[in-house]
This record gives C-alpha cells, sequence and structure tokens, in this order.
C-alpha cells in the first residue's frame, strides 16, 4: 500500500503514466483547486487593474482593497434566484454551462506544469487541447439556442462563426510549432544536433524539444517563430471572446450575448469557464512558445550561482507580495473605523510572507520551481487579456471576419511554408 | 502500465454511441438530433481512443464534434423549429430501411465470426499499433507509403472548395 503511494515519486514521470490513480487524483483535485483561485484572484485583479487604467480606484470597500469582492460576489450569486425563461427550451439550456465548464477543465489533463507536474503525457496532447477546447463553443451555441430569445441567438451565431473561422488560424500556428519539435535546424539561436528528428505532440516532449534545441520556439528561425506565435496570440483572444473580439457578448448591441437568459449560479458557471478557457490556451501559447516549465536562460546562465539565484525567484515574489500588503497597512487611515480592514491587511501580508519563508526551504524551492515559472508565464498572458481589455476598442463583425480570413489564414500558411523550407535547408 | 481498454468501457462507449443514434432519428426536434449525433460522435471518439489510435480520435473531436457538427448547428438554428415540427418525418419506406439494416447486420456478423473462425486457426496475433507513436505512424504511412493517394484525396476536397465558392458566389 505505502509501496503503491510513493511509487509515484521514484518514478520520475507524470502519475498517468506511471499508472497511479491515487497521484492523479491528488493532482486533479490540486489543478482544480489551483484553478478556482486563480479565477478568484483574476476576478479581483481584473476590476482593480482596469480601474487604476482609467484612473479610478476600483472594489475598496468589501474588505481591505475590496480584496474580499469576489468572495462577497460569490456569495451573492449562489443565493441569487435562478431564473429559467418560461420558454426555454429547459434541457438543453441545463446542460449548455455544464458542457462548457467541463470542456474547460478537461483540457487541465495534459497541462504540463513541470516535466513531471501534470497529471498525464499524451502522445496526441496539443491535438487534445485544441480538440477539447473546441467544444465549447457547443455550448455557447447551445446556451444561446435554448434561451429562445433574440440576443443570445445573435450572440451564439456571432461566436460560432468566429470561433470555427479563428480556429483554422490557431491550428496553422500551432502546426508551425509542432513542426520545430523535428527540425533541429540552426536558425537564428537553435543549435544544431544533427539530422531531422521525430516530431512530437506531446505537450511535456514539445517543452523538451526546445530544451534539446536550446531555443524557445519564439525565437527559432527569427521570425518566424515570433509570427506564428503572434498569429496563435490573436486567435486564442478570439477563440475565448475576449475585448477586442468579444462580438458574442457584445454589451452595446447584445446586452449580454448568448448568456443574457442566465443568472445565478448558472451565470456564475459561465465566467468560471471563460477564465479557465483564458488560462487554458495561454497555458497552450507558453508550452509551444515560450519553454513551458523552463526557466529564463537555462543554457547561457548555468552553473551552481545561477541556479541558486533563479531558485529563489518564487520565495521572493511572495515576499514582495507580502511587502506590498505591509506598505498598504501602514497607508490605511487610522480612524477607528478600518481597524478590522488594517487587522486583515496585516494578517494578509503575515501569510504571504509566511508562503515566502516556505518557499525557501531547499526541498520544496527544488520541486516548486517549475510550477512556478510556468504559471509566472501564464501570469503575464492573464496580465495582457486584462491590458487588451483597457486598451482596444472592439471590432466590428466584419472587421472581425476579414482580420481571420484575409490576414491570418494567409499569414499563417506562409509561416508554415517557410518553416517547411528553412527547417529543412538549415 | 495496466490497460484501460477493459470490456466495461467498450459497453459504456458502444451503449452511449448506439442511444445517440437512436435519439438522432427519434427526436422531432432538429437541434436535439444534432445534439444527441455529438453524443454518439465522441462516444466514437473514445471507441478509438480504446483501439489505441489517439490521433484518429483527437481528430474525430476536432473535425467532427468541433467543427462540421457547429456548422449543422448554425443552420438548424436559423430553420423555424415550430413549422418542421409540424411535418411529417418518416417517410413510408420502412419496409427498404429494414431490409437494408438486416443485411448489414449480418454481413457485420458474418465478418465478425469468419475472421474469429480464421484468428483461431492461424493463432496470428493481433495487430497492435504503437500508442506512443501512433502519430508518427500515421505520418509515415501518410506521408510515405500512400503518398500518391493522399495527395490525390486532397486535390479532391480543393475541387470542391473551390467549387463551393463558385456555386455560391455570382461575382468572384
Amino acid at each position: 500500500m505505502l509501496d503503491y503511494v510513493t511509487s509515484y515519486l521514484r518514478s520520475n514521470t507524470t502519475p498517468g503514466q506511471a499508472g497511479n490513480l491515487l497521484w492523479a487524483f491528488i493532482y486533479i483535485i490540486l489543478i482544480f483547486l489551483g484553478l478556482s483561485v486563480a479565477v478568484i484572484a483574476m476576478n479581483w485583479l481584473e476590476r482593480k487593474i482596469l480601474a487604476h487604467m482609467q484612473v479610478r480606484l476600483g472594489p475598496m470597500r468589501v474588505g481591505p482593497h475590496g480584496l474580499l469582492q469576489p468572495i462577497a460576489d460569490a456569495i451573492k450569486l449562489l443565493i441569487k434566484e435562478d431564473i429559467m425563461p418560461a420558454e426555454a427550451d429547459k434541457s438543453v439550456f441545463w446542460i449548455a454551462p455544464v458542457l462548457i465548464v467541463i470542456t474547460a477543465f478537461t483540457t487541465f489533463i495534459v497541462v504540463p506544469f513541470g516535466p513531471t507536474h501534470a497529471v498525464t503525457d499524451m502522445n496526441i496532447g496539443v491535438l487534445f487541447m485544441l480538440g477539447v477546447s473546441s467544444l465549447s463553443v457547443l455550448g455557447v451555441v447551445m446556451a444561446g439556442w435554448a434561451s429562445n430569445s433574440h440576443y443570445p441567438l445573435i450572440g451564439a451565431l456571432r461566436s460560432s462563426a468566429q470561433m470555427v473561422s479563428y480556429e483554422i488560424a490557431m491550428g496553422l500556428a500551432v502546426v508551425a510549432a509542432v513542426l520545430m519539435t523535428s527540425l533541429h535546424g540552426n536558425g537564428l539561436y537553435g543549435v544544431a544536433h544533427g539530422a531531422v528528428g521525430d516530431g512530437t505532440l506531446s505537450m511535456i516532449d514539445i517543452v523538451k524539444a526546445q530544451q534539446d534545441q536550446h531555443a524557445w520556439f519564439i525565437f527559432k528561425f527569427f521570425p518566424l517563430g515570433l509570427i506564428a506565435f503572434f498569429i496563435f496570440a490573436v486567435a486564442m483572444i478570439a477563440e475565448t471572446n475576449r475585448a477586442p473580439f468579444d462580438l458574442p457578448e457584445a454589451e452595446s448591441e447584445l446586452t449580454a450575448g448568448f448568456h443574457t437568459e442566465y443568472s445565478g449560479f448558472r451565470w456564475s458557471l459561465f465566467f468560471l469557464a471563460e477564465y479557465s478557457a483564458m488560462i487554458a490556451v495561454s497555458a497552450i501559447a507558453v508550452t509551444l512558445w515560450l519553454g513551458g516549465w523552463l526557466r529564463p536562460f537555462p543554457t547561457w546562465l548555468t552553473g551552481e550561482t545561477w541556479d541558486l539565484v533563479f531558485s529563489l525567484f518564487p520565495a521572493a515574489t511572495f515576499l514582495l507580495l507580502a511587502l506590498i500588503a505591509i506598505v498598504g497597512t501602514l497607508r490605511m487611515p487610522k480612524h477607528p473605523y478600518f481597524r478590522v480592514q488594517t487587522l486583515g491587511l496585516a494578517g494578509f501580508a503575515a501569510v504571504l510572507a509566511l508562503i515566502g519563508i516556505l518557499l525557501l526551504l531547499p526541498p520544496v524551492r527544488d520541486r516548486i520551481q517549475d510550477i512556478y515559472w510556468f504559471s509566472l508565464k501564464v501570469a503575464g498572458f492573464m496580465y495582457l487579456y486584462i491590458w487588451y481589455r483597457g486598451t482596444f476598442p472592439r471590432y466590428r463583425f466584419d472587421q472581425l471576419m476579414r482580420v481571420g480570413w484575409k490576414v491570418l489564414l494567409p499569414v499563417g500558411l506562409g509561416v508554415l511554408i517557410l518553416t517547411a523550407i528553412v527547417g529543412v535547408l538549415l | 502500465m495496466t490497460p484501460v481498454a477493459t470490456p466495461f468501457f467498450f459497453y459504456l462507449l458502444s451503449g452511449l454511441a448506439l442511444l445517440g443514434g437512436i435519439l438522432v432519428i427519434t427526436r422531432k426536434n432538429a437541434v436535439h438530433s444534432a445534439l444527441a449525433l455529438i453524443l454518439t460522435l465522441l462516444a466514437l471518439a473514445g471507441l478509438y481512443l480504446m483501439l489505441y489510435a489517439p490521433f484518429v480520435a483527437g481528430v474525430q473531436i476536432i473535425l467532427y464534434a468541433g467543427g462540421i457538427m457547429v456548422l449543422f448547428l448554425f443552420v438548424i438554428m436559423l430553420v423555424s423549429i415550430e413549422k418542421s415540427q409540424r411535418e411529417d418525418q418518416f417517410n413510408k419506406q420502412w419496409i427498404g430501411g429494414l431490409v437494408g439494416a438486416v443485411a448489414l447486420g449480418a454481413l457485420f456478423v458474418r465478418v465478425f465470426v469468419r475472421s474469429k473462425a480464421l484468428h483461431d486457426l492461424t493463432g496470428m496475433p493481433m495487430a497492435q499499433l504503437p500508442e506512443q507513436s501512433n502519430t508518427q505512424e500515421i505520418a509515415v504511412y501518410l506521408y510515405g507509403n500512400y503518398m500518391l493517394a493522399f495527395e490525390i484525396a486532397s486535390l479532391l476536397l480543393l475541387v470542391a472548395i473551390i467549387g463551393a465558392v463558385v456555386m455560391a458566389k455570382k461575382r468572384i
């Protein structure tokens, strides 16, 4: 029994491949919890960052600096009346949010947080992620149709057209990156390892290929990798229905688009699915182009000193956050009315500092490093999502289609062909 | 690693596929039929996974469930449901359908019995593709051994695409 529990720890592979159901289950629970926390944090951060971009304060009332606002919102949504329109198609209306949440969470089975930190490693990893996330459009279409109302139907139609068109550009960019796994050519920064090797679709092997070739694929065959990455970065915003491509839920035209008729808990499922889908596509982008769990400069800045410096980053991040929280505590108004809030923020700072100190311990430090770098890169993408929303005006629908079909698709095809040619020649 | 291809999963997935297939032809609402068809396609993807063909399963999900069925729904959603529900759904050709179904079923049973007998006779092991390199094996076959056939098929698809554009647009 004990042997079964510890067998995964010694196997040096993912729980799925080691055939250890218990650890696979533990990883699933951890990812589920981590995602939920990330969605809550994103909820708060998005409002705060958007507010600061527009020179507002954002949520300030519930908890210090509005830190408890997402929790208050979650409670509000859970106890809200759950309305189902009388003319709605009951069963489809019920299934749609469930389907969309299932697809958003299922993709995380193959996300590699580290060489051993993934639920399982599939031979068709990227294909699986793209396939399952492409099923989410079904949930959107079902929700829009089942509501039996005009705005949701228009939102669903827009969404299906948009997601199907951008999937093609997205697929071409992914194929260009997968092609690079088999090409050991020099490019500009890559290191020649010999002949053309076997390509792979497995998420973990794609990162390992970047490690072997000493180049993140965004820099490989410069500027081809960069262009492919750019195509994916644009397509993934359209795929997740986010601003500036959020036409399926354009507030000014369609009230709330495909989920206009949803309220309470069902609406919060859509919210959860949207943010997990954003994290999932960011994870694909990080894995394919930004070296997944690899730390910056893994071959250039080597040696014990640099290893130590980079392994201190996770702890430093949490200690920095704790410092910001402490500064916030000191700057709280001294009025007795704010006493509870000041104490709460001080407690939050203490928790962050405690996590930071825990991450300083050598065994924790070594195990947590790859998860940290992966999460940091994904967090960068999350910030970009908020930034786009705060900066770009919404596209018109014909402009959106023109960008997808007449710009991204031809450029994607060109990059794919050029990658193949360059890879064989160099 | 223990295999996941247990009889339980086989019966579960085939049961789901059959259930979806029956629902497709019995639902009066066209959207419900399309959703049931998606259930069938996903169950088939699961069956491909059990046959150690993950690539085919992935393509099945992306192309059929994620692509083609979305276009189906796209069109069906624009059709007035009330009108189509009042129309008579079955034409009166059930005798022909029954004969066809029985003939096809008999063929399947015959193939199964015959191949099982052959297998028992020769004792040949079942062909097994390695799961870990399934995608690479398919690539070798498609772009190596059967290159010409593959290219001809893709040319055919290209002709169909151009044809669709020419038919749909009056002025190009």
